[in-house]
């Protein structure tokens, strides 16, 4: 990690007056505690959609895609457009938790854990729209390349809807290890907290006996580094693929060079959106509005505002030299005048309000400040980044090359009923996920508090020293007197001495002090503090001395004469 | 605080001279007339005779551009080409013209290559460093000095490189040949941008821009202090707009200057792939002026760290252009469009060479030698896999330029050398005179501290 010195200029990441304990009850309270009734209400609301979603699904597989609303010209659509839309999605976890790692931003702490969650319930749900318009999913195992025995053709290695399969599985595990990896500390954080037995079992299997030990640190430093360095050409790959599957086959003999960086903004960009939409709900209803910080929102949306920014310039690319090719077909495609007068006119304005103007307001520090317009605007652009994939497919596909097959697309019920059920079966998986996960990264959270922390960086203004400020009174007591106490009792340590002997560290030796029974290491910690440190001292304590000796410690009252502390400490000198 | 030393001075002077010397000799010693071409023809001919297996090969390319691939006489060639060589067929009766008009123009593709190559070093560290503002980051303030000093090459570099695309005229771009455009429909139907009028009011935006960016950036820059932050909040702001204004001229400069040449020709990806060889480059380049100073002892406050991090961006660009080429050469390929694959025929059948070699300096080198972590913080592994950066990115250059201009008929002399040594000479001399004017660590940007804390 980078020093812990920060600039003053910039604002505290963790926000109230946290301590490291504070940071460990906050984060497992959610998982800890019990769920309130917004949580079951909108558990039960994306369970019924969820439910719907999947009765469509049954009805597609048991019917046939037919159900679809596809048809001979448009022969993929709404399927495609909600894989794409999920895949881009599930872009902003990864990149928070890889890229983000790697440019060392301090602020994807709080976010990475729900982030990376998004990106592999995103992906679950993409991944069920390719399978379902198989048409017989039972046999999906038919895109690996496996022998001819098995059933199937070998695959066609030419196709980037092959590719696919191999991306996607590839960036579903290395986020999932990812994700996993991150979880390990926090997950011996909530196991150490647990106090339901079967909680803590189920804690203590989910952390893989994490121990804390400077050992685990360094290999868990170790291997998210690794990770990151994996997962980050994988955030580009991904979707560049997923490009391809347009940019070489949507209509024959048009494509476009710019789509795979401009896919992977894009798909950072709707990522992101939607990740606002989550954390924004999630901090109010999780109380995690310290660790999530308007600085944390406003972080977010200046990537909006960036990747955006790319997409838009790809928008103006794409236009401009479409109309630059001097090619005819140019006017068909989905950003062009053609398709702005064209039947699909409001797709096309969908597109360019949502993903264009709207998020625009963003570049005025006070918008993308309020919570509420930013929660606004991250709906509008996941709306736009769906009309995006919407408009690259069917309105490129309603006007090919044959205008006799020129046609519109339009969903049935089913198709609808089946994207509705993948957004609640993941807002099902992300809610679940709030309360039984540890939403936050604390272990990461703590280790930035010193130099991003609100408290530290005003200690630290002030000039002040911050040693002993990162105790806590509920975990940690003082194991020895107060300065105050030894001022209070000073008459009595001075009888006390006087009667056993000082002890004279140049010539004596300290003694074991636990070896007498009764004796226990804070008793210990206390007579080494009024000064008795060898069992010649305590052997000259009597009746008086253990009074005086219980009155300043102020407790174990007749303990000391009952256990015959001065007889024991003689019989240990003449051992 | 540093002064350019007067052997460094002297070495840039006489690299300069030396540069206009074969530079002159070069735009001199073009063909003027038809029977000039056929003479070198002949020499080559005969020149190649002695080499067997190959002559007849080579003559073929020289008289007319065959597609290997599709075996087709001209066919596959620019659609530009194709078409001046059948008007120079119908109005001169004769193919030595486009042969003569390509020698002609190889001294101005061969200048292009190399004013664009330093200036776009200029440009790059200029948008790294406002990237570094925009996005407060806390490593880079120490480097800022430094990215100043080579953005100081900026002014000089833009004017020439804008001199230069504007006064090629036809010998750049054929749209600006009015009896092609009047026997050209879709020529005609780009007039509306393809026009020289508009073309220099563009090039002159471009110039502009930059060019206050860079004024204004520096101006508040060197303005900071501890007590008033209003000159860091400013270049914040004014960082920002250049970064937008940036990414639409990067855009349109590159379709003017280079995709414009082969104006049939078109690809969306064109002018982002200008930019990652125009940010690798840059990036480079801070690394080296940083390693060199380092090792006068002058910037004691750059450690290791921030080295590393320099280290990190060359590795990662070189992937990302890697990226880029290989997004834009598998989407024409696979499509196989004869209008659009004109550009890769051309440059794999005739540059293959360095059309593949550029990929092992650009990819290959960076990411072997910049891989491991420790490499990154010992000054000898970058500058080695600076020099092959850059060396890699200077072929791309050339690849995009001489392919498009001169066709077939390229080659590296004397011209090119001096070309280079010209424009490297003028680098030197003012990016050295750009660090002497202030001391080199940026003591009131805010981050200042952070910055030199830094460590990794």
């Amino acid at each position: 990690m980078s020093s812990h010195y920060e600039a003053p200029i910039r604002e505290p990441l963790v926000t109230g007056e946290k301590s490291y304990h504070d940071i460990s009850v906050d984060v497992g309270a959610p998982v800890l505690g019990k769920a309130n009734k917004s949580w079951w209400i909108v558990f039960s609301i994306a369970l019924v959609a969820f439910l719907w979603g999947l009765g469509c699904i049954i009805y597609t597989i048991s019917t046939g895609i037919g159900v679809w609303g596809l048809n001979k010209t448009i022969g993929w659509a709404w399927d495609i457009t909600n894989f794409v839309w999920w895949v881009g999605i599930g872009h902003a976890g990864t990149l928070i938790s890889a890229v983000l790692l790697l440019f060392r931003q301090k602020w994807r702490m709080a976010v990475n854990r729900s982030a990376e969650a998004m990106t592999i319930f995103a992906v679950v749900q993409a991944g069920l729209f390719p399978i379902i318009h198989m048409g017989r999913p039972w046999l999906a195992y038919w895109v690996l390349p496996i022998p001819n025995q098995f059933g199937s053709l070998w695959v066609n290695f030419n196709s980037p809807l092959l590719w696919d399969v191999f991306a996607i599985s590839t960036y579903l595990s290395v986020s999932l290890v990812f994700w996993w990896t991150g979880l390990l500390p926090d997950f011996a954080m909530i196991r150490d907290r647990a106090v339901k037995p079967f909680q803590k079992k189920i804690y203590t299997l989910l952390s893989f006996g994490w121990s804390g030990r400077a050992k685990d640190w360094q290999r868990f430093e170790e291997v998210s580094l690794v990770l990151a360095g994996l997962a980050t050409p994988l955030v580009l790959s991904v979707h560049t693929i997923v490009s391809f599957d347009f940019a070489t086959s949507v209509v024959p003999g048009w494509h476009s060079t710019i789509f795979p960086p401009y896919f992977v903004a894009g798909a950072i960009f709707s990522g992101f959106a939607m990740v606002q939409t989550l954390l924004i709900v999630m901090r109010k209803v999780s109380n995690l509005e310290d660790y999530i910080t308007l600085l944390h929102i406003e972080y977010m949306n200046k990537v909006i505002i960036l990747t955006g920014g790319i997409v838009s310039i790809a928008y103006i690319t794409e236009y401009f030299i479409g109309w630059y090719s001097g090619s005819s077909y140019e006017n068909y495609t989905y950003l062009s005048y053609g398709a702005a007068t064209g039947p699909y006119w409001w797709a096309f304005w969908a597109l360019i309000t949502c993903n264009f103007i709207v998020p625009l307001t963003l570049w005025v520090k006070k918008w993308r400040r309020n919570i509420m317009w930013t929660f606004v605007v991250a709906l509008v652009i996941n709306i736009g980044m769906w009309f995006e994939r919407f408009n690259i497919i069917v309105v490129d596909l309603s006007k090919g090359r044959t205008p006799s097959g020129w046609t519109m697309f339009s969903p049935t019920f089913v198709d609808i009923g089946i994207f509705m059920g993948t957004i609640g079966f993941f807002f099902v998986l992300f809610l679940l996920y709030a309360r039984t996960f540890p939403v936050i990264a604390q272990a990461e959270v703590k280790t930035i508090l010193k130099s991003s922390g609100e408290r530290y960086k005003r200690l630290r203004e002030a000039g002040k020293s911050l040693e002993g400020t990162a105790t806590d009174k509920r975990t940690s007591q003082k194991d020895s007197f107060d300065a105050i106490e030894h001022e209070k009792h000073s008459g009595e340590i001075m009888l006390l001495l006087e009667n056993v002997g000082e002890f004279d560290p140049t010539t004596q030796k300290k003694d074991h002090l636990q070896e007498i029974n009764g004796i226990g290491p804070k008793t210990e910690l206390h007579l080494n503090d009024i000064g008795i440190y060898s069992y010649q001292q305590i052997s000259k304590m009597t009746k008086r001395e253990y009074d005086l000796f219980d009155s300043i410690s102020g407790s174990l009252r007749g303990r000391a004469e009952r256990d015959d502390w001065a007889g024991q400490a003689k019989k240990l000198i003449n051992k | 605080m540093y002064k350019l030393s007067g052997k460094l001075k002297l070495f840039s002077i006489v690299l300069m001279v030396l540069g206009l010397v074969g530079l002159t000799y070069g735009f001199l010693n073009t063909p003027k007339t038809v029977d000039d071409v056929k003479e070198i023809l002949a020499a080559q001919n005969s020149h190649h005779e002695g080499e067997s297996a190959l002559s007849e090969n080579d003559e073929t390319h020289k008289e007319a551009f065959v597609d290997q691939a599709r075996g087709e006489e001209g066919y596959a060639a620019a659609a530009m080409e194709q078409h001046e060589a059948q008007m120079d067929q119908e109005h001169h009766g004769n193919h030595l013209e486009h042969v003569l008009h390509q020698l002609q123009t190889k001294p101005w593709s061969a200048t292009l290559v190399s004013a664009f190559f330093f200036f776009m070093i200029a440009l790059g560290a200029l948008v790294f460093y406002a990237i570094q503002y925009a996005a407060q980051a806390g490593w880079s303030p120490v480097l800022f000095r430094v990215m100043e000093g080579i953005t100081s090459y900026l002014l000089p570099g833009s004017i020439i490189v804008v001199l230069l695309v504007i006064l090629a005229g036809t010998h750049f771009y054929p749209w600006q040949n009015h009896e092609l455009v009047a026997e050209d429909k879709i020529l005609q139907g780009k007039s509306g941008f393809l026009n020289f009028p508009f073309f220099v009011i563009r090039a002159i935006v471009y110039l502009l821009g930059w060019n206050l960016y860079r004024y204004f950036s520096r101006k508040n820059s060197l303005n900071e202090s501890a007590t008033d932050l209003n000159p860091y909040r400013k270049n914040f702001k004014i960082s920002v707009f250049f970064l937008i204004f940036f990414i639409i001229t990067e855009s349109l400069m590159s379709w003017d200057w280079f995709m414009s040449m082969t104006p049939h020709w078109y690809s969306t990806l064109f002018a982002w792939y200008v930019f990652a060889s125009m940010f690798v480059s840059a990036i480079t380049v801070i690394a080296l002026v940083t390693i060199y100073l380092k090792s006068k002892g002058l910037v004691s406050f750059i450690n290791d760290s921030h080295l590393h991090d320099l280290g990190k961006f060359m590795f990662a660009f070189s992937i990302f252009w890697t990226y880029l080429w290989f997004d834009q050469f598998m989407l024409i390929w696979y499509a196989n469009m004869p209008e659009e694959v004109v550009y890769f025929v051309m440059r794999i059948q005739e540059y293959n060479l360095l059309f593949f070699g550029m990929l092992v300096l650009n990819f290959v080198f960076p990411i072997l030698i910049l891989m491991n972590s420790d490499f990154k913080r010992v000054p000898w592994f970058i500058v080695i896999a600076g020099i092959a950066i850059l060396v890699g990115h200077y072929i791309d250059i050339y690849l995009l330029v001489m392919p498009s201009t001169v066709g077939v008929n390229y080659s590296f002399g004397i011209t090119e050398i001096a070309s280079i040594a010209f424009f490297l000479g003028l680098f030197i001399y003012v990016v050295g005179t750009g660090l002497s004017k202030v001391n080199l660590r940026p003591e009131g940007n805010p981050f200042i501290k952070e910055s030199e804390h830094y460590h990794y």
